[in-house]
């Protein structure tokens, strides 16, 4: 089933004088429950493509849906509110709040965004936090725990709304390969329980092979499109 | 609510020193300003209370033109027997009066048989005048704390420089309004500590003993002193009481009485009007201290956290959540400073007076310094840091929740 529907996709920056166009003409579909990566070189525009799919940023021309809802005509608030119940976001950075603990970083979308009920936080984070396996870590702050464990959380963080779509930006680059792998890994296994579409940008050549789809981007455009197993298309 | 409160003291503590300095300016402010008002504020009420319970009254009533005139303490401006009856009618049907007394006034000379000099004169209705200002017989430093007829207290400053002592027979000499010169013996029965203020070195005798020595065929009274049973009741009180005697002509058709307050006829308000002036600037200070120190250390806090503010917008935090954290941040800062303010401020004021300072204050000597600290004080100070910290942290609240989140989660 198609999730997501991207036409003839174009955003323009203005940069002092210069406009630069970050997106030219991209266009693309997403199936639900797929597990899809965009490639690149530095500058490719992986981060402003996942930018605007995350209503985090408008397309300068072009159409954007997801699910039936065209992402467009949304508002400030309207994109928040859609980005904080049907979008999770995953940081290179992994971007937990220092001053909560783990299980409050957790907590946060559930409490801050989505107004849920204490009984209901606590079942959902206790479950993500499980699966994650961070529970004996759920009381220890950001600082206290490594990098592979700062992404789980984070991970942990952008399941807990039950999202239909979690969008990642290099969320491995501050990882070592084996960790990363983990993350990865973890990313697929929450997938298959909860049948989120995971989308994640990536340059590291490592571990592109983990997408089951793979869309390389190439100086603003969408050069090809790649499924796991299938012959290349450019 | 509960979680915003606890992010944002959570994010206080997160910069210890930064926030103890804060609210430590906060604090010095708050307490600042309690002490100073506290201290002046009870300056000023004791001061009133002196001059109205010593000495003035809280208002007086004289013959329209009497407070005016050129002429000093002028006999001719008296009011007429039967206008002081009339108001005296007047007076006894107003529930809020305590008690009223009525006074003549005029200069005299004094003699101790071997030196003269001149003095300004009471004559009063002694139960009457005790009544209505309770604190004169306080004044009286030696002696007796009453007035028969044939007495006379002395002022202190009259009695030191004609070397008069309490039971010692003095001449009292006074010429009337007719220009006709009348004296008479008095014995001093006390000697009266003097105080700042119109009337602070008036000597006093016997109402019946005034209208004798002026020769006055029927007593004419100078003013009528009224205390009220309620002082904060002075000013709507003394419009109620203008209304009523403005209805009082004369011959000519003209008003017959006039009113002056305390206020009116104390320079120390003027002085009261400066303390209340100084409170207010002082006021004004702390307002500041608190809307720069909080709106600096608020727009610090936005900018140090700019990636954590793309982030909890990127995942869906609404604006008006984002800006409630924020200020949160500065309404707590409010309140500790505000709290620990207080308390510190309640501490000082209870050194202040255990300490027992005293102080002079024109011809009073040795005043004691009671500092007090009022609820209604404590609570509009502490109300007001509170409400401006508030405003002081809503622009940088602002600044974050309008913040673009790719924006934020670029910033380095």
């Amino acid at each position: 089933m198609t999730f997501i529907v991207a036409k003839d996709l174009e955003k323009s920056y203005q940069v002092g004088e210069v406009m630069v166009t970050a997106l030219k003409g991209v266009s693309f579909t997403i199936e639900t429950s797929s597990f899809v990566s965009f490639i690149g070189p530095s500058g490719s525009g992986k981060t402003t493509l996942l930018n605007l799919i995350g209503c985090l940023d408008k397309p300068t021309s072009g159409s954007l849906t997801i699910g039936d809802t065209d992402i467009r005509s949304f508002n400030r608030r309207q994109s928040a509110n859609f980005r904080g119940h049907s979008i999770g976001f995953i940081f290179q950075d992994f971007n937990l709040l220092p001053v909560l603990t783990v299980y409050e970083n957790i907590e946060y979308p559930l409490l801050m965004v989505q107004n849920t009920p204490a009984a209901e936080r606590k079942k959902r984070v206790t479950e993500l936090l499980e699966a994650v396996g961070m529970s004996s870590q759920s009381s220890k702050y950001p600082d206290q725990i490594s990098g592979g464990q700062k992404q789980r959380v984070a991970v942990a963080r952008a399941l807990v709304t039950n999202p239909k779509l979690v969008l990642a930006d290099e969320p491995t680059a501050n990882l070592d390969h084996e960790t990363a792998y983990r993350v990865l890994e973890l990313m697929k296994k929450m997938r298959d329980e909860l049948q989120t579409t995971f989308i994640f940008s990536t340059h590291d050549q490592k571990i592109v092979g983990e997408a089951e789809i793979l869309y390389t981007l190439e100086d603003g455009k969408l050069i090809s499109r790649q499924v796991k197993g299938e012959a290349h298309h450019a | 609510m509960l979680k915003i409160l606890q992010i944002a003291l959570r994010n206080l503590l997160r910069y210890k020193r930064r926030t103890l300095l804060t609210a430590s300016l906060i604090t010095v402010g708050v307490v600042f300003v309690l002490l100073f008002m506290s201290v002046s504020g009870s300056f000023k009420n004791m001061m009133v209370g002196q001059i109205t319970d010593s000495m003035l009254g809280h208002l007086q009533v004289h013959r329209k033109g009497y407070v005016a005139s050129i002429d000093n303490l002028p006999l001719t401006l008296n009011m007429k027997a039967k206008a002081v009856h009339r108001l005296q009618e007047i007076l006894d049907r107003q529930p809020e009066i305590e008690a009223s007394s009525p006074r003549i006034k005029f200069g005299a000379m004094f003699s101790n048989y071997t030196e003269t000099s001149n003095v300004r004169l009471n004559g009063v209705v002694p139960e009457k005048e005790f009544a209505t200002v309770p604190l004169l017989s306080s004044r009286i430093t030696e002696g007796r704390k009453t007035l028969k007829r044939g007495e006379i207290l002395v002022p202190a400053l009259l009695s030191k420089g004609m070397k008069v002592k309490v039971d010692d027979t003095v001449v009292i000499i006074a010429t009337n309004k007719d220009g006709s010169v009348n004296g008479r013996q008095f014995v001093v029965a006390g000697i009266l500590d003097g105080i700042t203020g119109p009337g602070g070195r008036d000597g006093y005798l016997h109402f019946d003993d005034a209208v004798e020595l002026l020769r006055m065929e029927e007593a004419e009274v100078s003013e009528i002193a009224i205390r009220l049973k309620n002082f904060d009741s002075l000013h709507s009180f003394s419009s109620r009481l203008e209304g009523i005697v403005a209805g009082e002509m004369n011959k000519e058709n003209k008003p017959l009485f006039e009113i002056h307050t305390w206020e009116k006829l104390s320079p120390f308000f003027n002085i009261s009007k400066m303390i209340d002036l100084m409170t207010l600037s002082i006021k004004l200070m702390l307002t500041m201290i608190v809307l720069i120190s909080i709106t600096n250390v608020m727009i610090m806090a936005v900018y140090e956290r700019i990636r954590e503010i793309g982030t909890i917008a990127a995942i869906g935090t609404l604006p008006g959540k984002i800006l409630s954290m924020f200020v949160v941040e500065g309404f707590l800062l409010g309140v500790f400073g505000a709290i620990i303010g207080g308390l510190v401020a309640m501490a000082l004021v209870k050194i202040v007076n255990i300490a027992h300072l005293t102080f002079d204050f024109g011809q009073q000597k040795d005043l004691l310094l009671v500092a007090q600290l009022h609820p209604k004080d404590l609570l509009f100070i502490s109300i007001t840091v509170i409400v401006v910290s508030v405003i002081a942290s809503l622009y940088p609240a602002v600044k974050a929740s309008r913040m673009d989140p790719i924006q934020a989660l670029r910033h380095v």
